[in-house]
Protein backbone atom coordinates (compact mmCIF):
# COMPACT_ATOMS: atom_id res chain seq x y z
CA UNK A 1 0.00 0.00 0.00
CA UNK A 2 1.28 3.52 -0.83
CA UNK A 3 2.54 5.74 1.94
CA UNK A 4 0.31 8.50 3.26
CA UNK A 5 1.31 11.62 5.13
CA UNK A 6 -0.71 11.58 8.34
CA UNK A 7 -0.90 13.27 11.69
CA UNK A 8 -0.16 10.83 14.52
CA UNK A 9 -3.63 11.21 16.02
CA UNK A 10 -5.37 10.47 12.72
CA UNK A 11 -3.00 7.60 11.98
CA UNK A 12 -3.86 5.99 15.34
CA UNK A 13 -7.56 6.26 14.48
CA UNK A 14 -7.05 4.69 11.07
CA UNK A 15 -4.82 1.95 12.52
CA UNK A 16 -7.60 0.93 14.91
CA UNK A 17 -10.02 0.66 12.00
CA UNK A 18 -7.52 -1.35 9.94
CA UNK A 19 -7.06 -3.63 12.95
CA UNK A 20 -10.78 -4.40 12.79
CA UNK A 21 -11.99 -2.17 15.62
CA UNK A 22 -15.48 -0.78 15.06
CA UNK A 23 -16.13 0.67 18.52
CA UNK A 24 -14.72 3.97 19.71
CA UNK A 25 -16.01 5.91 22.71
CA UNK A 26 -14.25 9.09 23.72
CA UNK A 27 -14.31 12.57 25.13
CA UNK A 28 -12.18 15.29 23.47
CA UNK A 29 -9.08 16.74 25.11
CA UNK A 30 -5.97 18.46 23.68
CA UNK A 31 -3.57 17.21 22.31
CA UNK A 32 -5.46 14.20 20.93
CA UNK A 33 -8.87 15.53 19.87
CA UNK A 34 -8.04 14.83 16.20
CA UNK A 35 -8.53 11.10 16.87
CA UNK A 36 -12.19 11.75 17.66
CA UNK A 37 -12.50 14.26 14.83
CA UNK A 38 -11.09 11.72 12.38
CA UNK A 39 -13.17 8.79 13.63
CA UNK A 40 -16.39 10.82 13.77
CA UNK A 41 -16.07 10.88 9.98
CA UNK A 42 -14.39 7.52 9.40
CA UNK A 43 -16.33 5.16 11.72
CA UNK A 44 -19.67 5.61 9.90
CA UNK A 45 -17.91 4.75 6.60
CA UNK A 46 -17.10 1.29 7.95
CA UNK A 47 -20.44 0.85 9.78
CA UNK A 48 -18.64 1.32 13.09
CA UNK A 49 -19.75 3.04 16.27
CA UNK A 50 -18.45 6.29 17.64
CA UNK A 51 -20.06 7.83 20.69
CA UNK A 52 -18.79 11.12 22.03
CA UNK A 53 -19.40 10.43 25.68
CA UNK A 54 -20.55 12.92 28.29
CA UNK A 55 -17.24 12.56 30.14
CA UNK A 56 -14.13 10.37 30.33
CA UNK A 57 -15.90 8.23 32.94
CA UNK A 58 -18.72 7.64 30.50
CA UNK A 59 -16.32 6.81 27.67
CA UNK A 60 -14.28 4.37 29.76
CA UNK A 61 -17.39 2.54 30.98
CA UNK A 62 -18.72 2.26 27.44
CA UNK A 63 -15.37 0.63 26.62
CA UNK A 64 -15.90 -1.73 29.59
CA UNK A 65 -19.35 -2.68 28.31
CA UNK A 66 -18.26 -3.28 24.72
CA UNK A 67 -15.20 -5.24 25.86
CA UNK A 68 -17.44 -7.53 27.93
CA UNK A 69 -19.23 -8.57 24.74
CA UNK A 70 -15.96 -9.63 23.09
CA UNK A 71 -15.86 -6.70 20.63
CA UNK A 72 -12.69 -4.86 19.63
CA UNK A 73 -12.97 -1.50 21.39
CA UNK A 74 -10.72 1.43 22.19
CA UNK A 75 -10.63 4.96 23.50
CA UNK A 76 -8.16 7.81 23.42
CA UNK A 77 -7.49 10.61 25.85
CA UNK A 78 -4.77 12.72 27.40
CA UNK A 79 -3.38 12.78 30.90
CA UNK A 80 -6.15 14.34 33.04
CA UNK A 81 -8.71 12.35 31.05
CA UNK A 82 -6.80 9.12 31.63
CA UNK A 83 -6.80 9.83 35.37
CA UNK A 84 -10.59 9.94 35.18
CA UNK A 85 -10.63 6.63 33.28
CA UNK A 86 -8.27 4.88 35.67
CA UNK A 87 -10.94 3.49 37.97
CA UNK A 88 -12.54 1.70 35.02
CA UNK A 89 -9.19 0.49 33.69
CA UNK A 90 -8.70 -1.28 37.01
CA UNK A 91 -12.17 -2.87 36.71
CA UNK A 92 -11.44 -4.02 33.13
CA UNK A 93 -8.12 -5.52 34.23
CA UNK A 94 -9.85 -7.25 37.16
CA UNK A 95 -12.58 -8.62 34.88
CA UNK A 96 -9.90 -9.78 32.38
CA UNK A 97 -11.32 -8.04 29.34
CA UNK A 98 -9.47 -6.85 26.22
CA UNK A 99 -9.44 -3.10 25.52
CA UNK A 100 -7.03 -0.53 24.14
CA UNK A 101 -6.43 2.83 25.82
CA UNK A 102 -4.37 5.53 24.11
CA UNK A 103 -2.82 8.28 26.22
CA UNK A 104 -1.33 11.18 24.25
CA UNK A 105 0.46 12.68 27.21
CA UNK A 106 0.51 16.36 28.18
CA UNK A 107 2.30 18.01 31.09
CA UNK A 108 0.92 17.70 34.61
CA UNK A 109 0.09 17.29 37.46
CA UNK A 110 -3.49 18.47 37.62
CA UNK A 111 -4.77 20.13 34.49
CA UNK A 112 -1.13 21.00 33.79
CA UNK A 113 -0.68 22.28 30.25
CA UNK A 114 -1.40 21.09 26.73
CA UNK A 115 2.16 20.59 25.48
CA UNK A 116 3.98 17.23 25.13
CA UNK A 117 5.33 15.39 28.16
CA UNK A 118 6.23 11.92 29.44
CA UNK A 119 5.05 12.52 32.97
CA UNK A 120 2.44 9.73 32.96
CA UNK A 121 5.04 6.94 33.02
CA UNK A 122 4.25 6.08 36.64
CA UNK A 123 0.52 6.15 35.99
CA UNK A 124 0.80 3.86 32.98
CA UNK A 125 3.34 1.36 34.32
CA UNK A 126 2.63 1.28 38.06
CA UNK A 127 -1.13 1.40 38.24
CA UNK A 128 -3.11 4.60 37.96
CA UNK A 129 -6.11 2.67 39.13
CA UNK A 130 -6.21 0.57 42.31
CA UNK A 131 -5.42 -3.05 42.97
CA UNK A 132 -2.89 -5.62 41.81
CA UNK A 133 -3.04 -5.12 38.06
CA UNK A 134 -0.73 -4.27 35.19
CA UNK A 135 -1.15 -2.78 31.76
CA UNK A 136 0.93 -3.77 28.78
CA UNK A 137 2.33 -0.34 27.84
CA UNK A 138 3.58 0.42 24.32
CA UNK A 139 5.52 3.62 23.55
CA UNK A 140 5.82 4.67 19.88
CA UNK A 141 8.61 6.99 18.67
CA UNK A 142 7.34 7.66 15.15
CA UNK A 143 3.92 7.96 13.53
CA UNK A 144 4.60 4.68 11.69
CA UNK A 145 5.33 2.98 14.98
CA UNK A 146 2.15 4.48 16.46
CA UNK A 147 0.26 2.74 13.65
CA UNK A 148 2.06 -0.58 14.05
CA UNK A 149 1.74 -0.61 17.85
CA UNK A 150 -1.95 0.36 17.75
CA UNK A 151 -2.62 -2.65 15.54
CA UNK A 152 -0.49 -4.84 17.78
CA UNK A 153 -2.28 -3.53 20.87
CA UNK A 154 -5.57 -5.17 19.84
CA UNK A 155 -3.83 -8.49 19.24
CA UNK A 156 -2.15 -8.36 22.64
CA UNK A 157 -5.32 -7.23 24.41
CA UNK A 158 -7.17 -10.30 23.11
CA UNK A 159 -4.25 -12.65 23.56
CA UNK A 160 -4.02 -11.80 27.25
CA UNK A 161 -7.56 -10.52 27.91
CA UNK A 162 -6.06 -7.43 29.43
CA UNK A 163 -6.15 -3.69 28.76
CA UNK A 164 -3.22 -2.45 26.67
CA UNK A 165 -2.08 1.17 26.73
CA UNK A 166 -0.41 3.18 23.98
CA UNK A 167 1.64 5.88 25.71
CA UNK A 168 2.64 8.62 23.26
CA UNK A 169 3.75 12.13 24.10
CA UNK A 170 1.82 15.04 22.56
CA UNK A 171 4.33 15.34 19.74
CA UNK A 172 3.51 11.82 18.49
CA UNK A 173 -0.12 12.91 18.19
CA UNK A 174 0.54 16.26 16.54
CA UNK A 175 3.27 15.62 14.01
CA UNK A 176 2.79 14.36 10.45
CA UNK A 177 4.98 11.64 8.98
CA UNK A 178 4.61 9.17 6.12
CA UNK A 179 2.82 6.00 7.19
CA UNK A 180 2.01 2.70 5.61
CA UNK A 181 -0.79 0.44 6.82
CA UNK A 182 0.40 -3.12 6.66
CA UNK A 183 -2.38 -5.69 6.50
CA UNK A 184 -3.16 -6.82 10.06
CA UNK A 185 -3.38 -10.51 10.91
CA UNK A 186 -6.87 -11.73 10.01
CA UNK A 187 -9.47 -11.24 12.73
CA UNK A 188 -9.88 -15.02 12.74
CA UNK A 189 -6.44 -15.12 14.41
CA UNK A 190 -7.90 -13.47 17.50
CA UNK A 191 -8.54 -16.01 20.25
CA UNK A 192 -12.11 -17.22 20.62
CA UNK A 193 -14.24 -15.17 23.00
CA UNK A 194 -16.84 -17.88 23.65
CA UNK A 195 -15.59 -18.86 27.09
CA UNK A 196 -15.89 -15.37 28.55
CA UNK A 197 -17.82 -12.90 26.38
CA UNK A 198 -21.37 -11.94 27.41
CA UNK A 199 -23.00 -12.61 24.07
CA UNK A 200 -26.21 -14.31 25.26
CA UNK A 201 -26.20 -17.55 27.22
CA UNK A 202 -28.77 -19.48 25.23
CA UNK A 203 -27.65 -23.09 25.06
CA UNK A 204 -24.48 -22.58 27.07
CA UNK A 205 -23.23 -21.74 30.54
CA UNK A 206 -23.65 -18.11 31.58
CA UNK A 207 -20.54 -15.88 31.19
CA UNK A 208 -20.17 -13.11 33.75
CA UNK A 209 -17.77 -10.16 33.34
CA UNK A 210 -17.01 -8.85 36.79
CA UNK A 211 -14.22 -7.76 39.10
CA UNK A 212 -16.04 -8.33 42.42
CA UNK A 213 -14.82 -11.35 44.40
CA UNK A 214 -16.15 -11.12 47.98
CA UNK A 215 -14.67 -14.46 48.91
CA UNK A 216 -10.99 -13.74 49.71
CA UNK A 217 -9.92 -17.16 48.42
CA UNK A 218 -11.60 -16.45 45.09
CA UNK A 219 -10.09 -12.97 44.88
CA UNK A 220 -6.61 -14.24 45.64
CA UNK A 221 -7.11 -16.91 42.99
CA UNK A 222 -7.95 -14.13 40.49
CA UNK A 223 -4.85 -12.22 41.62
CA UNK A 224 -2.76 -15.30 40.87
CA UNK A 225 -4.32 -15.68 37.43
CA UNK A 226 -3.43 -12.08 36.63
CA UNK A 227 0.09 -12.43 38.04
CA UNK A 228 0.66 -15.51 35.89
CA UNK A 229 -0.19 -13.47 32.77
CA UNK A 230 2.18 -10.68 33.75
CA UNK A 231 4.92 -13.27 34.24
CA UNK A 232 4.40 -14.50 30.68
CA UNK A 233 4.80 -10.91 29.43
CA UNK A 234 8.24 -10.75 31.05
CA UNK A 235 9.23 -13.73 28.91
CA UNK A 236 7.36 -13.08 25.64
CA UNK A 237 6.45 -9.43 25.24
CA UNK A 238 9.49 -7.30 26.03
CA UNK A 239 10.31 -5.05 23.08
CA UNK A 240 13.06 -2.48 22.64
CA UNK A 241 15.29 -0.89 20.00
CA UNK A 242 18.96 0.08 20.19
CA UNK A 243 21.15 2.75 18.60
CA UNK A 244 24.94 2.93 18.32
CA UNK A 245 25.61 0.19 20.87
CA UNK A 246 28.26 -1.51 18.68
CA UNK A 247 30.93 1.20 18.86
CA UNK A 248 32.08 0.74 22.46
CA UNK A 249 30.02 3.61 23.84
CA UNK A 250 31.18 5.30 27.02
CA UNK A 251 27.66 6.10 28.16
CA UNK A 252 24.32 4.28 27.83
CA UNK A 253 21.17 6.36 27.38
CA UNK A 254 17.76 4.93 28.17
CA UNK A 255 14.99 7.01 26.56
CA UNK A 256 11.65 6.34 24.88
CA UNK A 257 9.23 7.98 22.45
CA UNK A 258 10.07 11.40 21.00
CA UNK A 259 12.82 11.81 23.60
CA UNK A 260 14.66 8.79 22.18
CA UNK A 261 14.70 10.37 18.72
CA UNK A 262 16.13 13.59 20.10
CA UNK A 263 18.76 11.50 21.89
CA UNK A 264 19.67 9.73 18.62
CA UNK A 265 20.40 13.14 17.04
CA UNK A 266 22.46 14.08 20.11
CA UNK A 267 24.36 10.79 19.69
CA UNK A 268 25.12 11.70 16.05
CA UNK A 269 26.41 15.12 17.14
CA UNK A 270 28.65 13.60 19.82
CA UNK A 271 29.97 11.05 17.34
CA UNK A 272 31.26 13.95 15.22
CA UNK A 273 33.17 15.11 18.29
CA UNK A 274 34.65 11.62 18.65
CA UNK A 275 32.49 10.62 21.64
CA UNK A 276 30.50 7.39 21.38
CA UNK A 277 27.21 7.12 23.27
CA UNK A 278 24.66 4.28 22.92
CA UNK A 279 20.91 4.14 23.35
CA UNK A 280 18.35 1.59 24.47
CA UNK A 281 14.81 2.65 23.58
CA UNK A 282 12.14 0.67 25.46
CA UNK A 283 9.16 0.06 23.15
CA UNK A 284 7.33 -1.79 25.91
CA UNK A 285 7.50 0.36 29.05
CA UNK A 286 5.81 -2.52 30.82
CA UNK A 287 7.15 -5.17 30.63
CA UNK A 288 10.38 -3.19 30.94
CA UNK A 289 13.56 -4.33 29.09
CA UNK A 290 15.49 -4.56 32.35
CA UNK A 291 17.73 -7.49 31.36
CA UNK A 292 18.94 -5.80 28.17
CA UNK A 293 19.66 -2.59 30.05
CA UNK A 294 21.59 -4.48 32.73
CA UNK A 295 23.61 -6.41 30.15
CA UNK A 296 24.77 -3.23 28.36
CA UNK A 297 25.11 -1.18 31.54
CA UNK A 298 27.60 -3.75 32.89
CA UNK A 299 29.74 -3.39 29.77
CA UNK A 300 29.50 0.40 29.51
CA UNK A 301 29.54 1.25 33.22
CA UNK A 302 27.66 4.54 32.98
CA UNK A 303 23.93 5.05 32.42
CA UNK A 304 21.60 8.03 32.07
CA UNK A 305 17.82 8.17 31.76
CA UNK A 306 16.61 11.04 29.58
CA UNK A 307 12.93 11.91 29.86
CA UNK A 308 10.34 14.63 29.33
CA UNK A 309 9.49 14.44 33.04
CA UNK A 310 11.08 15.18 36.40
CA UNK A 311 12.40 11.60 36.55
CA UNK A 312 10.11 8.56 36.47
CA UNK A 313 11.53 5.82 34.24
CA UNK A 314 14.90 6.49 35.88
CA UNK A 315 13.63 4.49 38.90
CA UNK A 316 13.10 1.41 36.73
CA UNK A 317 16.49 1.90 35.08
CA UNK A 318 18.16 2.09 38.50
CA UNK A 319 16.26 -1.00 39.63
CA UNK A 320 17.39 -2.81 36.46
CA UNK A 321 21.11 -2.12 36.89
CA UNK A 322 21.30 -2.42 40.68
CA UNK A 323 23.08 0.02 42.96
CA UNK A 324 26.65 -0.70 41.89
CA UNK A 325 26.11 1.27 38.68
CA UNK A 326 25.16 4.92 38.94
CA UNK A 327 22.21 6.08 36.87
CA UNK A 328 22.15 9.77 35.98
CA UNK A 329 19.09 11.70 34.91
CA UNK A 330 18.31 14.52 32.56
CA UNK A 331 14.81 15.79 31.93
CA UNK A 332 12.70 18.77 31.01
CA UNK A 333 9.08 19.03 32.08
CA UNK A 334 6.03 21.22 31.79
CA UNK A 335 5.68 20.63 28.05
CA UNK A 336 9.23 21.69 27.19
CA UNK A 337 11.05 19.43 24.75
CA UNK A 338 14.81 19.63 25.13
CA UNK A 339 16.77 20.32 21.95
CA UNK A 340 19.46 17.90 20.77
CA UNK A 341 22.10 20.51 21.77
CA UNK A 342 20.71 20.64 25.30
CA UNK A 343 20.85 16.84 25.48
CA UNK A 344 24.44 16.88 24.17
CA UNK A 345 25.40 19.21 27.03
CA UNK A 346 23.67 16.98 29.57
CA UNK A 347 25.44 13.89 28.19
CA UNK A 348 28.82 15.65 28.26
CA UNK A 349 28.21 16.67 31.86
CA UNK A 350 27.32 13.06 32.73
CA UNK A 351 30.50 11.81 31.04
CA UNK A 352 32.58 14.24 33.13
CA UNK A 353 30.82 13.29 36.37
CA UNK B 1 21.29 15.69 2.93
CA UNK B 2 18.74 17.16 5.32
CA UNK B 3 16.72 20.35 4.83
CA UNK B 4 14.97 21.99 7.76
CA UNK B 5 12.65 24.95 7.50
CA UNK B 6 10.20 26.88 9.62
CA UNK B 7 7.36 28.82 8.02
CA UNK B 8 5.91 31.49 10.30
CA UNK B 9 3.16 34.07 9.93
CA UNK B 10 -0.33 34.72 11.26
CA UNK B 11 -3.32 32.41 11.12
CA UNK B 12 -4.97 32.49 7.68
CA UNK B 13 -1.82 33.06 5.64
CA UNK B 14 -1.64 29.40 4.68
CA UNK B 15 1.45 28.65 6.74
CA UNK B 16 0.45 25.11 7.69
CA UNK B 17 -0.54 24.38 4.08
CA UNK B 18 2.80 25.27 2.48
CA UNK B 19 4.59 23.26 5.16
CA UNK B 20 2.41 20.26 4.37
CA UNK B 21 2.92 20.73 0.62
CA UNK B 22 6.68 20.67 1.14
CA UNK B 23 6.34 17.50 3.24
CA UNK B 24 4.12 15.82 0.62
CA UNK B 25 6.58 16.79 -2.11
CA UNK B 26 9.49 15.29 -0.17
CA UNK B 27 7.53 12.11 0.52
CA UNK B 28 6.62 11.85 -3.16
CA UNK B 29 10.32 11.98 -3.99
CA UNK B 30 10.97 9.05 -1.67
CA UNK B 31 12.51 11.09 1.14
CA UNK B 32 11.84 10.97 4.84
CA UNK B 33 9.77 13.90 6.05
CA UNK B 34 8.24 15.21 9.22
CA UNK B 35 5.84 18.15 9.63
CA UNK B 36 5.19 19.66 13.03
CA UNK B 37 2.66 22.41 13.72
CA UNK B 38 2.96 24.95 16.47
CA UNK B 39 0.38 23.96 18.96
CA UNK B 40 -0.26 25.59 22.25
CA UNK B 41 -1.96 28.67 23.58
CA UNK B 42 -1.60 31.52 21.07
CA UNK B 43 -2.99 35.03 20.95
CA UNK B 44 -5.27 36.08 18.09
CA UNK B 45 -3.12 37.97 15.58
CA UNK B 46 -0.01 36.32 17.01
CA UNK B 47 2.21 33.81 15.28
CA UNK B 48 1.36 30.47 13.69
CA UNK B 49 4.23 28.34 12.52
CA UNK B 50 5.23 24.89 11.40
CA UNK B 51 8.54 23.15 10.86
CA UNK B 52 9.34 20.67 8.12
CA UNK B 53 12.30 18.31 7.81
CA UNK B 54 13.07 16.67 4.46
CA UNK B 55 15.90 14.16 4.63
CA UNK B 56 17.63 11.38 2.71
CA UNK B 57 18.21 9.49 5.96
CA UNK B 58 16.08 8.55 8.96
CA UNK B 59 15.01 11.65 10.83
CA UNK B 60 16.24 11.60 14.43
CA UNK B 61 14.90 14.54 16.35
CA UNK B 62 11.67 15.75 14.74
CA UNK B 63 12.01 18.95 16.76
CA UNK B 64 14.27 21.51 15.14
CA UNK B 65 15.30 24.16 17.63
CA UNK B 66 17.49 26.12 15.20
CA UNK B 67 16.36 25.46 11.62
CA UNK B 68 18.74 26.17 8.77
CA UNK B 69 15.98 28.19 7.08
CA UNK B 70 13.12 30.30 8.39
CA UNK B 71 10.55 32.13 6.28
CA UNK B 72 8.65 34.91 8.06
CA UNK B 73 5.42 36.21 6.56
CA UNK B 74 4.54 38.85 9.17
CA UNK B 75 6.32 41.24 11.50
CA UNK B 76 5.74 39.41 14.83
CA UNK B 77 7.31 36.30 13.28
CA UNK B 78 10.41 38.22 12.21
CA UNK B 79 10.83 39.63 15.71
CA UNK B 80 10.22 36.27 17.38
CA UNK B 81 12.21 33.95 15.13
CA UNK B 82 15.06 35.73 13.30
CA UNK B 83 17.49 34.88 16.10
CA UNK B 84 16.64 31.17 15.73
CA UNK B 85 18.05 30.78 12.19
CA UNK B 86 21.13 28.59 12.41
CA UNK B 87 24.46 30.29 11.60
CA UNK B 88 25.08 30.44 7.81
CA UNK B 89 21.37 29.74 7.38
CA UNK B 90 18.66 31.47 5.38
CA UNK B 91 16.00 33.98 6.41
CA UNK B 92 13.22 34.71 3.94
CA UNK B 93 11.37 37.95 4.67
CA UNK B 94 7.98 38.82 3.20
CA UNK B 95 8.77 42.48 2.56
CA UNK B 96 5.18 43.20 1.50
CA UNK B 97 4.10 43.04 5.12
CA UNK B 98 7.37 43.53 6.99
CA UNK B 99 9.11 46.91 6.93
CA UNK B 100 12.03 45.74 9.04
CA UNK B 101 14.91 43.35 8.68
CA UNK B 102 17.38 41.47 10.86
CA UNK B 103 20.62 42.82 12.26
CA UNK B 104 22.31 39.44 11.84
CA UNK B 105 25.23 39.32 9.44
CA UNK B 106 25.92 35.58 9.75
CA UNK B 107 22.94 34.48 7.66
CA UNK B 108 21.62 34.99 4.14
CA UNK B 109 18.54 37.13 3.79
CA UNK B 110 16.16 36.69 0.91
CA UNK B 111 13.70 39.58 0.55
CA UNK B 112 10.50 38.49 -1.19
CA UNK B 113 7.56 40.89 -1.75
CA UNK B 114 5.20 37.92 -1.59
CA UNK B 115 1.83 39.68 -1.30
CA UNK B 116 2.71 42.12 -4.04
CA UNK B 117 3.75 39.36 -6.42
CA UNK B 118 0.62 37.40 -5.58
CA UNK B 119 -1.63 40.41 -6.11
CA UNK B 120 -0.01 41.20 -9.44
CA UNK B 121 -0.70 37.62 -10.47
CA UNK B 122 -4.33 37.94 -9.49
CA UNK B 123 -4.84 37.17 -5.79
CA UNK B 124 -3.05 38.26 -2.64
CA UNK B 125 -4.14 35.00 -1.05
CA UNK B 126 -1.39 33.16 -2.94
CA UNK B 127 1.43 34.98 -1.11
CA UNK B 128 2.24 31.74 0.73
CA UNK B 129 2.95 30.01 -2.61
CA UNK B 130 5.46 32.72 -3.44
CA UNK B 131 7.31 32.07 -0.18
CA UNK B 132 7.25 28.30 -0.72
CA UNK B 133 8.57 28.79 -4.26
CA UNK B 134 11.33 31.12 -3.07
CA UNK B 135 12.42 28.64 -0.38
CA UNK B 136 12.57 25.73 -2.77
CA UNK B 137 14.18 27.83 -5.53
CA UNK B 138 16.94 28.69 -3.12
CA UNK B 139 17.48 25.35 -1.34
CA UNK B 140 16.24 22.80 -3.90
CA UNK B 141 14.88 20.81 -0.95
CA UNK B 142 12.38 19.30 -3.43
CA UNK B 143 11.79 19.83 -7.14
CA UNK B 144 9.57 22.52 -8.63
CA UNK B 145 7.77 19.82 -10.55
CA UNK B 146 6.70 18.07 -7.32
CA UNK B 147 5.28 21.35 -6.05
CA UNK B 148 3.44 22.02 -9.31
CA UNK B 149 1.77 18.64 -8.97
CA UNK B 150 0.73 19.46 -5.41
CA UNK B 151 -0.77 22.81 -6.40
CA UNK B 152 -2.88 21.00 -9.00
CA UNK B 153 -3.91 18.44 -6.37
CA UNK B 154 -4.56 21.01 -3.65
CA UNK B 155 -6.90 23.09 -5.81
CA UNK B 156 -8.54 20.28 -7.75
CA UNK B 157 -11.94 21.22 -6.35
CA UNK B 158 -11.33 24.90 -7.24
CA UNK B 159 -9.61 24.62 -10.63
CA UNK B 160 -9.96 28.34 -11.31
CA UNK B 161 -7.23 28.95 -8.72
CA UNK B 162 -4.68 26.50 -10.14
CA UNK B 163 -3.11 28.78 -12.73
CA UNK B 164 -2.70 31.79 -10.48
CA UNK B 165 -1.15 29.69 -7.72
CA UNK B 166 1.21 28.05 -10.21
CA UNK B 167 2.28 31.46 -11.56
CA UNK B 168 2.99 32.78 -8.06
CA UNK B 169 4.82 29.60 -7.07
CA UNK B 170 7.02 29.80 -10.16
CA UNK B 171 7.68 33.52 -9.71
CA UNK B 172 8.79 32.82 -6.13
CA UNK B 173 10.98 29.98 -7.34
CA UNK B 174 12.72 32.31 -9.81
CA UNK B 175 13.30 34.87 -7.06
CA UNK B 176 14.76 32.19 -4.86
CA UNK B 177 17.18 31.16 -7.58
CA UNK B 178 18.20 34.71 -8.46
CA UNK B 179 17.85 37.03 -5.50
CA UNK B 180 20.63 36.05 -3.15
CA UNK B 181 20.86 39.35 -1.33
CA UNK B 182 23.63 39.06 1.24
CA UNK B 183 22.62 41.14 4.21
CA UNK B 184 26.07 42.59 4.92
Amino acid sequence: MAKKLMKGNEAIGEAAIQAGCRNYFAYPITPQSEVAEYLSRRMPEVQGHFVQAESELGAANMVFGAAATGELVFTTSSSPGVSLMSETISYIAGAQLPAVFVNIVRGGPGLGGILPAQSDYFQATKGGGHGDYRLLVLAPATVQEAVDLTMLAFQLAFKYRNPVMILGDGMIGQMMEPVEFKPPPPAADLPSVETWATTGAKGRKCNIAHSLFLDPEALEKNNHVLAAKYKVWQKDEIRFATYNLDNNPRLLIVAYGTMARICSTAIDELKQKGVEVGLIRPITLYPFPAAAILQHAKKIGKVISVEMSMGQMVEDVQAAVGHDIHVGFFGRAGGIIPSPDEVVQALEAELRA
Amino acid sequence: MQNEVMFAGFGGQGIMLIGQMLAYAGMGEGKNVVWIPSYGPEMRGGTAYCTVVVSDKDIGSPIIDRPESIAVLNRPSLDKFHTRVRGNGLLIINTSLIDATTDRSDIDVLNVPANQIAMEAGTGKAANMCVLGAYVGRTKAVTLESLRGLVRYQFKSKPQFIDVNLRVLEKGYELGEQLATKNN
